[in-house]
């Protein structure tokens, strides 16, 4: 007989954590929703909710919030995946603003996700009485996710107040609510980056190429590498040029910039991520072009 | 066959494993510098972060401020002080670390209580050149109370004292005298200096006196993997799966213990035995699950099972409780109403509650114990439940998962505090008298788990208390069972209450309290001899139910087989082996127990043998097959 071992690794610790909190929304609510932004985390949540409820099928639909302006490649990726697990796939976006041409070199990026995401996202919500919301946010991403609860509490306007949340001891997670309120819920929230990476090594899970190097058109501005999308506008001097780049992060193409990267698979990013010197967050467009912005989106209920 | 749950690259010696830790410490005590130069130095802030702090820098002196690394909200940066639990991650080669780092303002008891509910360990800083404050003892009491079995106290700004060892050694005294009336396991004092590092991540020069481990090194050196509890299986369900007529399975995790397929277990609340019959993950069948592994289970009956029920052993199930007695630290504005009804959060299950009794309040700063009949937020107290449904609940000390609860206030929904099972025993009251322990009696955490001894002895260990009047049977049995022990090949050992008296317990005599304080020696070196691995038999009178349940929580009621004797007064007297009912019958022998000193019998105990009617032989038998079922369940036919 081979000897037992009753010790997990940090990724099955973390595993098992994730799994253990969508069983729970899943049996402490009546309309939960899984957050589906297509990129690595959302992968692993997917995989985490297959795993979850086997050998029965993950018991909520998956939200898109689109903006028009994902990557090409992100679409293609999302149907595919999303009719191989089986998974209903719900996608949603401010069809007005999208119609009158939103975009965010015209009235920057923070009005801009204001408009294609966070209201889109709440008018989703809304619309589907969704009472609890499933994201892939971890702590370690960014500052002001540090002190994110595993259930963060929402009033009923869909917003955050870091002031009155819930105390989480234990795996103790307080999920009740008024009606109209919700509760964002965060699987992966003691994940970092490169626990993703592995797992995704270890799982053999599906993401999309655009996180592995290759040479793409980007365009240099202001310390970035901007990808050249169907409608990206450049500026006097700026020209088009092709580099081995890769994304770290996947959203919006006008905001997510790229790096400079050899890395082909899912090993060469693991290795990557062991010694790089810089966050996730640095070619988000996004996050530092206001202090504390992401904060004040969170508040307006962004996820 | 059996299989390894991990694959390969996995279980390697060299995986890196996972430390929870919580910090604490007044303001100013440099908490936020000491995070700051523990990620900075360890490597784990990113250049880009460190640019937008140069930036910063550059207004002021020129150096860069370590503490607002880890500033958070922006409402926080406004009032300069950190107001919530903040999560921060880094690692080493040999570690993974999760910081819980709550704020030190005397206000946030809560938070410092939701941060230490799930650590491993706890670092408190202490202000070298302030000393000790009362918030440090508040500190302490907080993060024991939450049962984070060790701390490391850092002496810091050792810079403004010089770095002078005396100003270290008062302060280690000092604390340490207090430390010592908690539960930690492990105590350890290291003298640094945040602000240039000294005794952070890197061995500083000014301490040449100190010879233990900087700050880092003794975090990834720590020994944590023994505090899982891996003896008393509690599985509580989380869901039912049914995705087909032809599967129902039970999803959870596994709070504590070890299961294996082919199991016996009982459900709780119903009573229903089963087995099981498999374990599933969605790689496949498993031959056994442990915590914190999240797990299908399907029984082998088709019996009631819902969630908020609870799986466990049949020898091993935890208390059944309608009433519960509780530390409880209050969370919420509104104060504790006890007139209210609130509803109680634990495992997977939710039952309605009111608080029955504040027996009292404790002083954080003095340990003291206050009347009162309210509890205010921010403060702890020592409450008492009813329950309107059982709750399956372990003293918090043993299993955290299945002693720690929440409290939620149905109207407004929020969580208002936060509860930890006592035993009601006044023996376990977590806050130990003083002198139990000497003012610098440290335990010393050692590197052996006791699962690893049961793995080389093929048992769990385990103490037979057998209990009843002088003659009925005690000694022989204890003897007897021994051998059949030994026989079967298994380690036993008897503490025999008469044999002892001749050394371990010599100077003791017959009074109540002599015979509690016997009680309480032959319990602990029982528990010690269970340490060690043995099955051990203790053969003692014990005639009072509150010295027995002393035992019980010396050694651990899943450790503790009570076993009564039940032979009637005439029997035993009619029996009386040694003679010494005659000679207390002649007035020789004074608080002879059962002639002109009371027996009280057991209430429930664990079995009781009609030894007054029933043969010996068939007593021993009937024992060791209890014994043989607890101890070493895989080891028959
Ligand atoms: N001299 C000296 N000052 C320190 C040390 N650690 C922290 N400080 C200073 O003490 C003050 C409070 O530190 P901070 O980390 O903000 O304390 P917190 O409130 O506990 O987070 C700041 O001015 C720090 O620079 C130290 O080791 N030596």
């Amino acid at each position: 007989m081979t000897a037992e071992n009753y010790s997990l690794s940090v990724l099955r610790q973390l595993e098992a954590e994730s799994i253990y909190i969508m069983r729970e929304v899943a049996a402490e609510f009546e309309r939960p929703v899984i957050m589906y932004s297509v990129g690595k985390d959302s992968s692993v949540l997917l995989r985490l909710a297959q795993k979850a409820f086997a050998p029965g099928r993950i018991p909520f639909p998956l939200l898109h919030i689109d903006t028009a302006f994902k990557f090409p490649e992100m679409y293609a990726f999302r149907d595919r995946v999303c009719a191989a697990a089986g998974v209903e796939l719900r996608v949603l976006g401010n069809d007005a603003a999208i119609a009158a041409g939103t975009n965010p070199w015209d009235i920057g990026t923070v009005n801009c996700c204001g408009l294609l995401k966070t209201k889109a996202l709440l008018d989703a919500l809304k619309a589907g009485a969704y009472d609890a919301v499933i994201g892939g946010a971890r702590r370690e991403e960014e500052r002001s996710r540090a002190k994110e609860r595993i259930y963060s509490f929402r009033d009923g306007h869909g917003q955050w107040d870091p002031r009155n949340q819930r105390p989480e001891l234990w795996n103790l997670y307080n999920g009740r609510i008024h009606p109209g309120e919700s509760i964002g819920v965060f699987p992966l929230s003691n994940w970092t980056e490169l626990d993703i990476w592995r797992y995704i090594a270890t799982e053999n899970i599906e993401v999309v190429p655009l996180y592995f190097a290759a040479e793409r058109e980007v365009v240099r501005r202001g310390g970035q590498l901007l990808p050249v999308g169907a409608k990206t506008r450049l500026l006097p001097g700026e020209a088009v040029e092709r580099a081995m780049i890769r994304y770290r992060s996947l959203g919006c193409y006008p905001c997510t910039g790229a790096v400079e990267s050899n890395a082909m698979n899912v090993g060469d990013i693991v290795a990557e991520l062991e010694i790089t010197r810089f966050s996730e967050r640095v070619t988000r467009v996004i996050d530092h072009d206001r202090d504390g912005s992401m904060e004040q989106k969170k508040r307006e209920g962004y996820f | 066959m059996a299989t390894m749950v991990a694959t390969p690259r996995e279980s390697t010696q060299r995986e890196p494993d996972l430390l929870r830790l919580t910090t604490a410490g007044s303001v100013d005590d440099g908490k936020s510098t000491l995070i700051g130069r523990l990620l900075h130095d360890a490597g784990a802030i990113y250049e880009d972060q460190l640019e937008a702090l140069r930036a910063k820098a550059a207004a002021g002196t020129g150096a860069i401020d370590l503490s607002l690394i880890t500033d958070g909200l922006r409402a926080e940066r406004d009032q300069g002080i950190t107001i919530d639990v903040a999560y921060r991650y880094f690692s080493t080669p040999r570690r993974r670390f999760i910081i819980a780092d709550t704020p030190g303002h005397l206000q946030y008891t809560r938070n410092m209580a939701t941060g230490a509910s799930t650590a491993d360990l706890a670092v408190i800083l202490i202000d070298a050149s302030i000393g000790i404050q009362t918030q440090s003892k508040r500190h302490g009491f907080i993060v024991s109370m939450l049962g984070v079995p060790r701390i490391v106290v850092a002496v810091n700004k050792m810079d403004l004292v010089g770095f002078d060892r005396d100003v270290f050694e008062r302060l280690r005294d000092e604390y340490g005298a207090f430390a010592s009336r908690l539960r930690f396991s492990d105590v350890t004092f290291i003298p640094i200096s945040a602000l240039s590092g000294d005794n952070v991540v890197h061995r500083s020069t000014q301490t040449p006196w100190f010879d233990g481990l900087p700050l880092l090194p003794h975090l990834e050196s720590v020994y944590v993997a023994g505090d899982a509890n891996l003896i008393d299986f509690r599985f509580p369900v989380q869901r039912v799966v049914r995705p087909d007529q032809n599967f129902r399975g039970y999803a959870g995790a596994v709070a504590s213990g070890v299961a294996r397929v082919g199991d016996d277990v009982v459900v709780l609340p119903s009573g229903r035995r089963t087995s099981i019959a498999r374990i599933l993950t969605a790689e496949g069948d498993r031959d056994y699950a442990f915590p914190p592994q999240a797990v299908t289970v399907c029984l082998a009956d088709d019996v009631d099972v819902a969630r908020g029920d609870m799986l466990a052993h049949p020898n091993n199930i935890p208390r059944v409780e309608r009433t519960l007695e509780a530390m409880v630290v209050w969370m919420s504005e509104a104060p504790l109403d006890p007139g209210r009804v609130y509803l109680i959060k634990q495992t997977t299950r939710t039952v309605k509650a009111s608080c029955s009794d504040v027996v009292y309040r404790v002083n954080p700063d003095t340990l003291h114990r206050e009347t009162t009949t309210q509890l205010q937020l921010n403060e702890i107290g020592r409450l008492r439940f009813t329950l309107f449904e059982p709750l399956f609940v372990d003293e918090y000390r043993k299993n955290r998962r299945t002693g720690g609860f929440i409290i939620v206030d149905p109207a407004s929904n929020a969580t208002v505090a936060a509860g930890m099972v006592i035993e009601r025993k006044a023996a376990a009251d977590p806050v130990a008298p003083s002198e139990r322990t000497g003012s610098n009696v440290f335990r010393q955490a050692g590197k052996v788990a006791s699962v690893d001894r049961s793995r080389i002895l093929g048992q769990t260990p385990l103490t037979v208390w057998l209990t009843g009047l002088p003659g009925s049977g005690k000694s022989t049995l204890a003897h007897a069972l021994e051998r059949r022990l030994i026989d079967a090949g298994h380690a036993a050992f008897v503490l025999d209450g008469d044999n002892l008296r001749h050394g371990l317990t010599r100077d003791l005599g017959f009074t109540p309290d002599a015979r509690r304080e016997n009680v309480r020696r032959v319990a602990e070196a029982a528990r010690l001899m269970n340490d060690a691995g043995l099955i051990v038999i203790a053969a003692l009178i014990s005639p009072y139910h509150e010295d027995r349940a002393m035992a019980q929580s010396i050694i651990g009621a899943e450790r503790f087989l009570e076993t009564y004797l039940s032979a009637s007064a005439d029997a035993c007297e009619k029996r009386d082996p040694k003679g010494l009912y005659a000679r207390a019958r002649r007035g020789e022998l004074a608080e002879f127990t059962g002639v002109n000193a009371p027996y009280e019998r057991p209430d429930a105990p664990a079995l009781e043998l009609p030894s007054g009617t029933e043969s010996i032989e068939r007593c021993v038998e009937r024992l060791f097959d209890v014994v043989a079922q607890r101890a070493f369940p895989n080891a028959r036919g």
